[in-house]
């Protein structure tokens, strides 16, 4: 298997796909990553297996909770020195809008990078980057 | 048509299983539920995995499940049908989810209100002693809003 490091280097050189192609997880919701401005986002783009609710219809909280958590994993791993993937200590989610059958987009923050723990809210919109549809606070660890 | 009495939980367990795209697509079943709580699983599968090195099953899928078994312990909590959607919701992850093994979860919904739900709950490997994460999330009723709106 491909060493971490290397998927790092490899998506630090333009290869996106390096990343969430790692996960098998991430593969299955079919997460993307690009960088705009500088800044790493990830992308879960629409398709039927991701509703939650086919009334409204809306996607999955857990499937929104999944593309915060992974972002925040894709962030650490682009913009910090760890060479292991990083632990999550807990996650808190707001949902703040329903999810509409369309595609998601993430962004994560560093908040505070101590020297084991580093804090990162992640947020979430659809159509418009100022109208998120959900907003995640977690903790990670970095290593042991 | 048939005579044969309707079974309110098998129905509930067909619709959670079959009909939300989502969990059907993560193979989550309802093991068992009554007034206010509901218990279930998710298979331990590859496609799963959130990480490569130790077969460790994603976080996000603990997410998925915790959450869809609140949603159901609150449904089954309200005093009246109604749909419902997660306003916020907290895992703690206590130790990584034993690989080849089904993520079992367990939420209890502790406080209804005309408006909100209150629930809390854990996931294991079958042991509810050696928990892997612990949740907290509370939903909000659909029902109220629409009332008010039909009134207007």
């Amino acid at each position: 298997m491909t060493s971490l490091r290397e998927r790092i280097a490899e998506a630090k050189g333009g290869n996106f796909e390096a990343l969430p192609t790692l996960l098998p997880y991430a593969r299955f919701l079919g997460l993307e990553l690009s960088v705009v401005d500088d800044d790493l986002v990830g992308k879960m783009p629409f398709k039927p297996p991701l509703i939650g609710n086919p009334m409204l219809p809306a996607l999955h909280g857990g499937a929104i909770g999944a593309l915060l958590e992974s972002t925040a994993v894709f962030k650490l791993l682009w913009s910090t020195e760890t060479e292991s993937l990083p632990k999550i200590i807990n996650i808190t989610i707001e949902y703040l809008r329903s999810g509409k059958p369309a595609d998601v987009h993430a962004q994560a923050f560093i908040t505070k990078h101590g020297r084991r723990v580093v804090n990162v809210r992640t947020e979430a919109w659809q159509t418009e980057r100022d109208r998120p549809i959900a907003i995640a606070h977690s903790h990670f660890l970095l290593s042991d | 048509m048939s005579d044969e009495p309707v079974d309110p939980k098998a129905t509930v367990k067909k619709f959670f299983a079959e009909q939300i795209p989502h969990q059907r697509e993560l193979g989550m079943e309802i093991l068992d539920l009554g007034r206010g709580w509901a218990s279930g699983q998710v298979p331990y599968r590859e496609d799963l995995i959130g990480n490569p090195y130790t077969k460790v099953i994603h976080g996000g899928v603990v997410t998925s499940l915790l959450d869809s078994l609140g949603g159901v312990a609150s449904a089954s909590s309200a005093k009246f049908g109604s749909g419902l959607a997660t306003l916020d919701l907290r895992i703690d992850y206590l130790r990584p989810s034993t690989p080849e093994q089904p993520v079992i979860g367990r939420v209890e919904c502790f406080k209804v209100t005309r408006n909100v739900a209150f629930t809390r709950g854990i996931a294991h490997n079958g042991d509810e002693n050696d928990p892997v994460a612990s949740m907290s999330a509370t939903y909000i009723f659909a029902t109220a809003r629409v009332a008010k709106e039909k009134s207007q």
